[in-house]
């Protein structure tokens, strides 16, 4: 029973539990939506924070992947009238392909050569999606991307994207979860430590990078797959550099290594977001505070909660009950001492 | 010498304009403890990361069992059976005493991305098994008690010992010592000792790089002496002893028929 408790299996069904109770709670279309997206931010995250927390490789250019896969989707299903589901499908094999082509020359290397190739990487999308007009539609977006579906039931309404994004968070989390859990989720960690050792143990560190690096553009582009066909639009701005440093900002607060610090850090995230958002519609001078405040964050929780807020929480608490603990001890001394 | 386990043929090492390992050849028998010696700077560890492939002879070769491996990769070489500690210990500090010993079985199990991701496949029973060989290699250790202790958090004796069960739990052939006894206490080092007598009666073939002299003329078959990045003596302990440039390299002296 203990070991139930605490198996990945166990915590994803509490999540689920918790995705079929939180709708009940939520007031209108509009949190929902908020839901939504943070449902999509935690894929981003989980996916980063495998590739970031675990095997310790940096990318500064997530939002391509995200909207590369978005982009794919949004064309293909415009353009083709495929299946969304076949197009998701191409979405993560043509993501994967590409950060194949970026991480083999950067992940052989040792050192940090990956974050600077993806930090120019993501500027190239960003610019190609700006700018390729004919086929991207360029700052005016694609509209009227259809809408994912079962037989003849769509995925329109604001309720049943809900499931359909959380279905596929809760299932995505628990693949990931099972896999730091394992033979391979121990040599990310081990080479993120320690290359030298790691390769002396037999352990094949740039397969295990790119491999890892590829799988988190894959979740990056499955991400932007279920944001274009549950927005139905979709524009350059979210997979810009801010974007990135979002999804960066909320792996580091959401705790490197923790497959549901994502969840935490995502959700952290987006709620302040669009906090910030309903801010700057009320009072313009509010606009431009996003960035500012995702620098700000980030310092602070680097110096304060250096392990992320899952595990800082966590240790508060318990450091809290701990100190409880010896105060109430050292009170039953000091009434034995009286009593005596 | 075609019975030895590994030769090494005119091994030469340049950083730069600095020649760290000057034309070394040597061979390693097996089942003997070898030992590399030589004072501060000598070269020794720089030879020791070019058999284990970290890295890369400016020229010469390495021979295992006859086969050249001087231009394969760490991970490779790992695979052939040649297992290493490193100087300043590198263990994985955020992960168990355990989970670093089942990193040592890596090339003795097959998870990949997806059956890990899935559990396809036999991956439980798999992992059961990852988990109770490390713990026998902990337990041949004596670090049982430890086995939920993050690395890092281990006193550094227990450190040293966690490191070589790591590595002996890759079931190598040859063991490399990178320094074992530099900073333990006299008392560790004679259990050092007898740990190393223990592997080397389990049939695994130790080569050691020390500069502890009365640690390895006690315990090592053969000797190889290494002063500036050249080869300046090998043998037995009683020849090693008697010989005047080694003497010379050692009290810095000149040799007295130089």
């Amino acid at each position: 029973m203990k070991r139930f408790i605490a198996s990945p299996l166990f915590a994803a069904l509490c999540g689920l539990l918790a995705i079929i109770l939180i709708p009940e709670c939520v007031a209108n279309n509009y949190q929902l939506g908020v839901l939504i997206f943070i449902g999509i931010y935690t894929l981003l995250a989980v996916g980063l924070n495998l590739l970031m927390g675990y095997a310790g490789q940096v990318s500064l250019g997530h939002a391509a992947f995200f909207g590369i896969g978005a982009y794919t989707s949004g064309i293909l299903t415009t353009q083709t009238h495929i299946s969304p589901w076949l197009a998701i499908l191409i979405g993560i094999i043509i993501t994967s392909g590409v950060a194949l082509l970026v991480g083999i020359p950067c992940l052989r290397l040792k050192g940090h050569y990956l974050a600077m190739a993806t930090l120019g990487f993501g500027w190239i999308v960003y610019i190609v999606i700006n700018n390729w007009k004919s086929v991207t539609q360029g700052s005016s977006g694609i509209t009227n991307i259809p809408n994912l579906s079962i037989g003849p039931f769509q995925f329109s309404s604001d309720i049943s994207r809900y499931y359909l994004v959380w279905g596929i968070v809760i299932i995505v989390l628990l693949l990931s979860a099972n896999l730091v859990q394992s033979r391979v989720g121990r040599a990310l960690r081990a080479l993120h430590r320690s290359e030298d050792a790691a390769a002396s143990l037999g352990v094949n560190i740039a397969w295990y990078k790119i491999s890892v690096f590829v799988l988190s553009a894959a979740y990056a582009s499955l991400a932007g797959s279920l944001y274009a066909h549950t927005v139905n639009y979709i524009s350059p701005a979210p997979f810009g550099f801010i974007g990135s440093v979002e999804i960066v900002v909320m792996v580091v607060v959401g705790g490197m290594a923790s497959i549901w610090g994502a969840l935490i850090g995502a959700s952290s995230i987006t709620l302040l977001v669009e906090w910030l958002r309903a801010l700057g519609q009320q009072n313009p001078k509010f606009q431009e505070f996003e960035i500012i405040a995702h620098g700000a964050i980030l310092i602070i929780v680097m110096i304060f909660m250096p392990m992320g807020l899952t595990v800082g929480i966590r240790d508060s608490i318990l450091r809290f009950f701990q100190r409880m603990q010896k105060k109430l001890a050292v009170a039953a001394k000091e009434k034995e001492q009286v009593t005596k | 010498m075609s019975t030895s386990l590994l030769e090494a043929k005119v091994v030469r090492k340049d950083f730069g304009g600095v020649t760290a390992v000057d034309d070394v050849s040597f061979t390693i028998q097996p089942q003997q403890i070898t030992a590399l010696i030589g004072p501060n700077g000598a070269g020794k560890s720089t030879m020791l990361n070019m058999v284990s492939g970290l890295i890369k002879p400016t020229s010469g070769h390495i021979y295992w069992k006859g086969q050249e491996i001087t231009q394969q990769s760490t991970h490779a070489i790992a695979r052939l059976g040649i297992a290493r500690t490193f100087q300043n210990v590198q263990l994985f500090g955020n992960m168990t005493a355990l989970e670093n010993v089942m990193v040592g079985r890596h090339i003795h199990s097959k998870g990949n991305l997806f059956t890990a991701m899935t559990r396809l496949g036999r991956i439980g029973a798999e992992e059961e098994k990852v988990r109770r060989d490390a713990l026998h290699y902990l337990e041949m250790l004596g670090l049982t008690d430890f086995a939920a202790t993050n690395a890092e958090d281990l006193p550094f004796g227990h450190q040293r010992l966690l490191e070589i069960a790591r590595a002996l739990a890759t079931e190598p052939i040859l063991l490399l010592l990178d320094e074992a006894a530099s900073g333990l206490s006299t008392h560790e080092k004679q259990d050092l000792v007898k740990l190393i007598f223990r592997i080397r009666d389990t049939g695994v073939t130790i080569f050691m790089v020390d500069h502890d002299m009365e640690l390895v003329m006690g315990i090592s078959d053969a000797l190889v002496v290494l002063d500036h990045g050249e080869k300046i003596a090998e043998g037995t302990p009683m020849e090693i002893q008697r010989n005047p440039r080694v003497i010379a390299a050692y009290l810095g002296e000149e040799p007295p028929n130089a």
